[in-house]
């Protein structure tokens, strides 16, 4: 049951063969079972999920159901669920019970989907080995001394586990796509500003996305449909209709023109990864593509200029954990100063302390020029890169990651070599674009993940582009052995 | 660049975070490195290049300023770590 995709599970729904109460008690066992290994999710809601499950049986014999009604999903723990702790993975929001719903959570709602819990993280959204969370370490299915990646670790370790059928992640420097590709997953990152954010706790305002974690192109393309659109309560949400993503799936490839940008292939990246990659690439020739180097030039300048950008919003976003309102308070405060200081020193670990730190310098007086306005040029630079490229060609590939997952403690004393896992992941989100991981073959039983960039609002041809290929391989249907 | 004690100290108060003393050297080596490598910035040639604050270089969405939210005060202060009178209570600031 819990290897068909979301239409089959669809069909079974509909057809009657299986109650959506069946469904997700299944998964809720699977989630029993296996969440001690993987610790991908800090909060299962099972009595929720059982009550939604329900609804949505009724709906089904109403006939009033739609395509996803019934169908279990899991939300990354950054997105408020009115009523359910929402915790970001962080001791600051331990105890925080969301007062309301991001409007990803409502959107997936009434789409009659059934919530089966929240899934760990790296704390805020900050790192790429889902080893900074307060709640431990997720383990990567593929092997459970690896890491799955991050941030979004535990959305990634529970949908290739089959804990969950597909899962919300979010984005602001690889953590989609990453752990995607370190997991054998599908993940999207959709164009900054098509999905909405309200809700979605901030982390970089200026580069935070949601998107769909996926075992397939369809699966992610039927859950886009509910996930994006324009939102009134989120000021950088994009006035623009939606298409439906899963309509062009199936298009044909013949002239499609498929970029290579040669910075993608360079030093760092793992000679296996690449020949994975370029071997995967080549397939698109028999479908009528054809490919051609191309170059962004300012890729090197992609991760120095994230880490002021990221940082700087940040340690702005993250000023409203003052120990007043919501979240963690240090015990007997001597002054106002002391409880801001001591509540933020105790709430929040030593990552996420590190980039508050690193966005305050950058944007204390005397250096807001040096770095913040600096990035923000260089910024510019790289997305002018992609503009140029794309005048050439219709998407371009690469790795997503320039290894597979690697070790857990494997990178933690050493942040900046952390920081250079998302080097090929970066330039899309400070540009805005949206990029896709989709599984491309194994390297020593590790899964290796193949990244499509396109052009602004191209979701659906990036999808389109991952189906194609997925018709042709199978390398997404693996699963890993102890999770079959 | 290098960031030694005194740095981090000014820059977890700018921040308001309490950092333990035992914790200073390793945030310093650690912003140290991470400043190095943003230092690689200065080698791009940004003369005449404008900065790009927002992917889409949109314009902010200005709205009617009519009241569209409804007062939710006991819900959000279910959550406060501290309440009076329906008022947020922290240590006396003023004298």
């Amino acid at each position: 049951m819990h290897n068909k995709t979301l239409s089959e599970l669809s069909a079974s729904l509909h057809n009657g063969d299986i109650s959506s109460v069946e469904l997700t008690q299944h998964y809720l066992d699977r989630i029993k079972k296996h969440n001690g290994d993987l610790n991908a999710f800090i909060t299962v809601t099972e009595d929720n999920a059982l009550k939604q499950a329900k609804a949505a049986d009724q709906q089904l014999q109403q006939k009033t159901a739609g395509v996803l009604t019934g169908i279990p999903m899991a939300h990354k723990d950054i997105f408020c669920t009115e009523g359910v702790r929402t915790s970001c993975a962080s001791k600051m929001l331990d105890n925080f019970i969301a007062p309301y719903n991001a409007t990803v959570v409502e959107k997936i709602n009434t789409a009659g989907m059934v919530t089966l819990g929240k899934t760990n993280m790296d704390e805020f959204a900050m790192g790429s080995s889902n080893e900074t969370s307060f709640y431990g370490d997720v383990k990567n299915p593929w092997d459970t001394k690896r890491v799955p990646g991050g941030s979004s670790g535990g959305s990634a370790a529970a949908v290739a586990a089959k804990l969950a059928p597909i899962a919300t992640g979010t984005d602001t420097g690889g953590s989609i796509r990453q752990p995607a590709s370190l997991c054998n997953l599908t993940g999207l990152k959709p164009t900054y500003g098509r999905i909405s954010r309200y809700g979605m706790i901030a982390f970089a305002s200026s580069l935070d996305q949601a998107g769909p974690m996926a075992n397939n192109a369809e699966d992610a393309a039927l859950l886009l449909n509910a996930m994006a659109g324009f939102d009134k309560r989120d000021s950088t949400s994009v006035e623009r209709d939606v298409p439906d993503y899963t309509a062009s799936l199936n298009d044909s490839l013949e002239g499609l023109k498929i970029g290579l940008p040669k910075e993608y292939f360079g030093e760092g990246l793992d000679a296996d990864v690449a020949a994975t990659v370029e071997t995967a690439i080549k397939m698109y020739e028999s479908l009528g593509a054809t490919i051609k180097e191309v170059t962004l030039p300012n890729t090197e300048l992609a991760v120095p200029t994230y880490y002021v950008v990221a940082p700087a919003e940040c340690s702005s976003n993250l000023s409203r954990m003052d120990g007043v309102r919501f979240g963690h308070r240090c015990e007997d405060p001597k002054d106002l100063t002391d409880l801001y200081a001591r509540s933020r020193g105790e709430g929040f670990g030593e990552e996420v302390k590190r980039r508050i730190m690193t966005g305050t310098y950058a944007l204390s007086a005397g250096y807001y020029d040096a770095y913040y306005l600096k990035a923000q040029q260089c910024r510019r630079l790289i997305s002018d890169d992609f503009q140029q490229a794309f005048n050439d060609v219709d998407v371009i590939m690469g790795p997503t990651a320039p290894t597979t997952a690697f070790k857990l403690g494997d990178k933690t004393d050493d942040p900046v070599s952390m920081y250079l896992a998302d080097i090929y992941t970066i330039s899309t989100n400070l540009a805005g674009l949206p990029g896709m991981s989709i599984p491309a073959g194994f390297v020593k039983g590790l899964p290796v993940g193949m990244q499509i960039i396109g052009n602004y609002f191209d979701e659906a041809r990036l999808l389109n582009v991952a189906n194609r290929y997925q018709q042709l391989t199978d390398w997404h249907q693996q699963t890993p052995d102890a999770f079959k | 660049m290098s960031l030694d004690k005194t740095d981090v100290e000014k820059i977890a108060h700018l921040a308001r975070l309490a950092v333990d003393d035992v914790d200073i050297p390793h945030y310093a080596r650690d912003l140290t490195n991470i400043f190095d490598l943003v230092e690689q910035l200065s080698k791009a040639d940004t003369s005449d290049i404008t900065p790009m604050a927002h992917p889409l270089d949109a314009n902010q969405r200005l709205r009617a300023d009519e009241v569209t939210e409804v007062n939710q005060r006991e819900t959000f202060q279910k959550i406060a770590p501290k309440t009076e009178a329906g008022v947020y209570l922290v240590p006396q600031v003023i004298e």
